[in-house]
């Protein structure tokens, strides 16, 4: 149950993360790079009537509630050596894994680690790490020390490379969502 | 290997740049000038050594990281096709509307994409769509948790010179 001011489903709830119209226009103005100029912040606030002030107090306010985890030269990975990706899950003791996923996250060549559900019988796995490494040995060696580092907690795994990348395109946010029902 | 053509007239400015702000730079009023006193060049040089570095695909762009959790609705999907039925496949799904991602993996479930839609009512709408239009069942990993260090990597400078 939901009223339209405060939509109480989780997910839902995420989508009116406190932005309005223009954190969405500011979002889509600048998901593919900040302009590079002395004043990117006014640079990207003109077109939307807003001045510079404005456009780097929200998005400070954007990285402050999590919606922007950090405004960074984003390295592309592939291009500086990292050429070896390989998705791997695991089937991992409920019990355990917030302290196991924690403890994987800091290892060095991870850069994402999510807990996601289980679909039994066909998908048991239900920690997601994604290894990067130089060479398709090095990512095997990664997993290896990650079979070590959940020891008994974990009953199986597997390493999902990726053999063709059919699409990839950065976060798209067109429109503004309709009201909550 | 063909990247390092491209990497090779990297000097320090451009390494110590990658290194220090890959996790983060000041939101600022001048990012650049911010940046510049930092590494000890000037407001225009930082500039135009980001300009390269965006040209030569050594960044891939300077600006903010979203979580794409927060903002809106997404979901890591996998379908298991028979193997020559996956390139039609992945075309039906790289057509459908709010898919970012789709990857081949080395799995039973073989074609791996995310769903994107502004919230969680259209993402299950556009799912369902889908799954009837390719006609086996999508499997739906939304992320429950995410464990983020975000440590960065250390950029391997000096094996990408060898050779």
């Amino acid at each position: 149950m939901s009223v339209s001011t405060c939509p109480s489903e989780p997910m839902a709830a995420t989508v009116s993360d406190g932005l309005d119209d223009l954190d969405r226009a500011l979002i889509v103005a600048t998901q593919a790079g900040l302009p590079l100029v002395p004043d990117p912040w006014g640079a990207v606030g003109k077109p939307l009537g807003l001045d510079g002030n404005e456009v780097r107090a929200r998005m400070q306010r954007m990285q402050d509630s999590g919606v922007i985890r950090r405004v960074a030269a984003v390295p592309n990975h592939y291009r500086l050596g990292y050429v070896a990706n390989g998705m791997t899950v695991w089937n991992v003791d409920d019990a355990h894994i917030q302290r196991l996923g924690r403890e994987v996250a800091a290892i060095t060549g991870v850069s994402h680690c999510y807990r996601r559900p289980r679909h039994l019988p066909e998908w048991p796995y239900n920690l997601f790490v994604m290894l990067h490494g130089r060479s398709q040995a090095e990512v095997e060696s990664q997993a290896e020390a990650l079979r070590e580092l959940l020891g008994d907690a974990c009953r199986d795994h597997r390493i999902l490379y990726s053999s063709r990348i059919l699409k990839k395109t950065g976060l798209r946010l067109a429109r503004r969502p309709g009201p909550p029902r | 290997m063909a990247a390092l053509d491209q990497l090779a007239p990297l000097d320090e400015l451009d390494r110590h740049l990658i290194d220090a702000f890959q996790r983060g730079l000041p939101l600022c009023e001048r990012p650049f000038a911010a940046m510049a006193e930092r590494v000890g060049a000037s407001e225009a040089q930082v500039i135009e050594r980001l300009q390269t570095l965006q040209q030569c695909q050594v960044l891939s762009r300077v600006g903010p990281v979203f979580d794409h959790a927060r903002a809106g609705a997404s979901l890591l999907a996998a379908v298991a096709v028979p193997d020559a039925e996956r390139d039609r496949m992945a075309e039906v799904i790289n057509r459908s509307p709010g898919v970012n991602h789709n990857y081949a993996r080395e799995h039973d479930f073989n074609l791996w994409f995310v769903m994107t839609a502004a919230d969680e009512g259209r993402l299950e709408a556009r799912l369902d769509a889908l799954e009837e239009e390719l006609g086996v069942p999508v499997l739906r990993l939304p992320m429950l948790e995410g464990f983020h260090i975000d440590l960065g990597f250390p950029i391997p400078w000096a094996e990408l010179e060898v050779s």
